[in-house]
């Protein structure tokens, strides 16, 4: 029962309120809508921080949604033992930088005066449950080796069946219990996005690739259209 | 031809007293608030000196404004992949130490505090932490060059001089110094707008006001190291930028902006400029001696008759040009030609113009006495202020630029002094204006505009044709009945 509330209910939940909320916000308060960086009061710790933390969790992310969406091509990439090898390694060493990173970031928080003053009771929420996440996964990564390989008969599916609005939640019913923290933190995360700085995930600016430099702004053009 | 108008100033630098009132008058209106306390949209400078933030004139640790490559024009920054790759963490991003950490004094405690033996002290506290602090900055601390061994002499323009002329510019009992004052320079190329990765930053096509949509930014910071006047600022309590906005709900409402109503000197001059969108991008393409005349030549005369129709054509409405035609910016920038860009070598085309300082430069001669006819231009040569500095900061290294509005101000002095003290020959103050090739009539004009105008004249502030702007969103008599209630929003059922 707990599994069928926290694996078959929760995720509902969670991009419930993410598309919920978020569109809500978006609409009503888009003025919060921000990264709110604090590179401004604190610029060299944030380096050591930000940059690893951002560039590793993206990659870990997309090996997470490819496994998740492409199972099978997934398990083609991994049949061969030595490209198995190079993967858990690598996704290891992500692993490792994004939890330094992180530690690094909270330290910086919560040492510096400044970038403490600008600190909410979410700010800190938000990197408890991402310390939460990064740690479950390294050490998910350590002892129960070979997760790329066993995420496809059990995370995948499952995701899968979230999405088919069929929930098997027995796909993680005998998984360890760090496992399923790993899981449900996952969907937590996903549940603080719209309430969170995390909003800033969304707005990734590639429209600046296409653009030109310069922005005019008519209301004589709004007027003629 | 794609003629398009800009609100423009003139900065009279001579007339400066170095006040600060433009500084408080803005602080009042727009950044008096947590989080924009550091912010000054208007604040004004000790030169030489560093300035806010300090030495924020050197680009090669901001890396604002534009360069060239080659044949192209690129930020300074980086290019448009390289600045989204520097987006979790901008390598020139100032801090806020480079402005100064805000702080204010625990004056209660001055009433609070128990008896004791000591009288009881107000502690300077940060406006951050809340925490007690030692203030080591503040937005003027170098003012009137007051610890000028660590600030003047370290200005990026006065470390570029020779030795001879920092040498000079030092000499005890000799110092000099002059004010600048700085808003936004609403730039025709500007880096902020180029840089914005949201494309929250915009410039107003009627009037040329550079703004940041405050709903679109999201603190992703670029604008701040891509300004090369450091005129974006980081709200580091809201996460979005801010800058100078011109005062345009001031000057929608027919007001002259807040700096330029309350200048004491009455040194602020505004109006509207025509000028060719289409040749934006060759201008700031020239040589760094060739932008300051490029950028004057991009402005068009908005008496002539070619101009005029091409300027309807491209959609100007008939009140501006006829605006444009009282531009007081216009006389001093195009007309009379003695006011000049500052860097223009950041290739932004900033609109915003300074008449250079005339009293540090003359008063070199006969240690002190102005020596004002005869060889008035050797004076110039060996100005107490070098020429050298002032054309690193005006003319992109240009001498000559500066060199002829100098003539021009000089002319002007010394008809004024044929006419009112009559101790110099008419045919001196005739000689003087065919050097500085001004005519007899324009001196006059530049006497009476910098000295006896009106705010009416001094300011002419264009219409801003709101109707129009209401009209493209929606019925102008609905909007009449719906707004005034203080909100944004119409009264009326929305769910």
């Amino acid at each position: 029962m707990t599994d069928m509330i926290l694996f078959g209910v929760f995720p509902y939940v969670a991009v419930a309120l993410m598309v919920g909320v978020g569109i809500y916000r978006y609409c009503v308060d888009r003025y919060s809508w921000s990264s709110q960086s604090s590179q401004f009061l604190e610029s060299r710790v944030l380096f050591w921080g930000s940059v690893p933390w951002h560039y590793a969790i993206l990659i870990i992310l997309l090996a997470h949604f490819l496994a998740f969406l492409v199972p099978s091509g997934w398990g083609v990439v991994l049949g061969n033992p030595l490209r198995l090898y190079i993967l858990e390694v690598t996704g290891l060493a992500l692993g490792i930088s994004t939890l330094i990173a992180v530690t690094l970031l909270i330290f910086r928080r919560s040492l510096n005066a400044r970038v403490s003053a600008v600190t909410s009771a979410v700010d800190w929420l938000v990197l408890a449950a991402l310390l939460l996440q990064v740690a479950t996964g390294v050490y998910i990564a350590f002892t129960l080796r070979w997760g790329s390989v066993w995420y496809l008969h059990t995370a995948s599916p499952w995701l899968w069946s979230l999405l088919k609005l069929d929930p098997q939640v027995h796909y993680l019913a005998a998984l360890p219990t760090v496992v399923k923290l790993h899981a449900f933190n996952a969907f937590f995360i996903v549940a603080l996005f719209p309430f969170s700085r995390l909003v800033h995930v969304v707005s990734v600016p590639l429209t600046y690739l296409a653009r030109p430099y310069q922005v005019v702004v008519w209301y004589r053009e709004r007027r003629a259209g | 031809m794609n003629i398009r108008a800009q609100v423009s100033s003139v900065f009279h630098l001579d007339k400066c007293i170095g006040c600060h009132t433009c500084s408080i008058a803005c602080k009042n209106l727009w950044t008096d608030r947590k989080g924009a306390e550091y912010m000054w949209w208007n604040n004004v400078e000790t030169k030489p000196g560093t300035g806010y933030p300090t030495k924020w004139e050197d680009q090669e640790q901001y890396k604002g404004g534009w360069e060239m490559q080659g044949d192209t024009l690129q930020l300074k920054v980086g290019g448009r992949g390289s600045t989204l790759g520097k987006i979790f963490h901008n390598p020139n991003l100032p801090t806020m130490d480079d402005y100064y950490e805000p702080f204010t004094f625990r004056y209660d405690d001055l009433t609070s505090a128990p008896a004791g033996k000591d009288q009881p002290t107000a502690r300077p506290v940060s406006m951050v932490t809340g925490k007690p602090m030692k203030i080591e900055a503040g937005p003027n601390w170098d003012d009137d060059l007051s610890g000028s061994n660590i600030y003047a002499a370290n200005d990026p323009g006065v470390v570029k001089l020779t030795e001879e002329e920092q040498r000079q510019l030092f000499a005890i009992e000799k110092m000099v110094f002059f004010h600048l004052p700085r808003i936004c320079n609403h730039c025709l190329n500007a880096g902020c707008v180029a840089s914005c990765p949201s494309g929250a930053i915009y410039k107003r096509g009627e009037d040329g006001i550079v703004l940041i949509n405050q709903d679109k930014c999201r603190g992703w910071r670029m604008c701040v190291s891509a300004c090369p006047y450091k005129k974006t600022y980081y709200g580091w309590t809201t996460g979005k930028s801010e800058k100078c906005i011109l005062c345009y709900p001031r000057q929608e409402a027919g007001e002259a902006p807040a700096c330029f109503h309350s200048c004491v000197g009455r040194i602020r001059y505004l109006g509207v400029l025509l000028y060719d969108a289409d040749r934006i991008e060759s201008v700031a393409k020239q040589d760094d001696k060739d932008l300051a005349a490029a950028q004057r030549e991009i402005i068009l005369n908005p008496f002539d008759p070619q101009v005029i129709a091409d300027a309807k054509k491209s959609g100007v409405p008939e009140q501006v040009i006829k605006s444009a035609q009282k531009s007081p910016v216009y006389k001093f920038v195009k007309e009379w030609g003695i006011a000049l860009p500052l860097h223009p070598e950041f290739r932004t085309l900033p609109m915003l113009f300074y008449v250079p300082p005339l009293l540090p430069v003359m008063s070199m001669d006969n240690q002190g006495k102005q020596k004002m006819a005869d060889d008035f231009f050797t004076t110039l040569e060996q100005a107490r202020l070098p020429m050298q500095y002032l054309a690193g900061l005006f003319a992109g290294g240009n001498e000559e630029e500066v060199k002829a509005v100098y003539r021009k101000l000089i002319a002007v002095r010394i008809q004024r002094r044929s006419v009112t003290v009559g101790d110099i020959p008419a045919e001196e103050a005739t000689k003087a204006c065919d050097i500085a090739q001004v005519s007899s009539e324009a001196v006059d004009a530049i006497y009476r505009m910098t000295t006896l105008t009106r705010i009416k004249e001094r300011i002419v502030v264009p219409p801003m044709l709101r109707e129009q702007a209401i009209e493209a969103g929606m019925d102008p008599e609905q909007h009449k009945q719906e707004m005034g209630f203080g909100s944004r929003r119409p009264p009326k059922r929305r769910w």
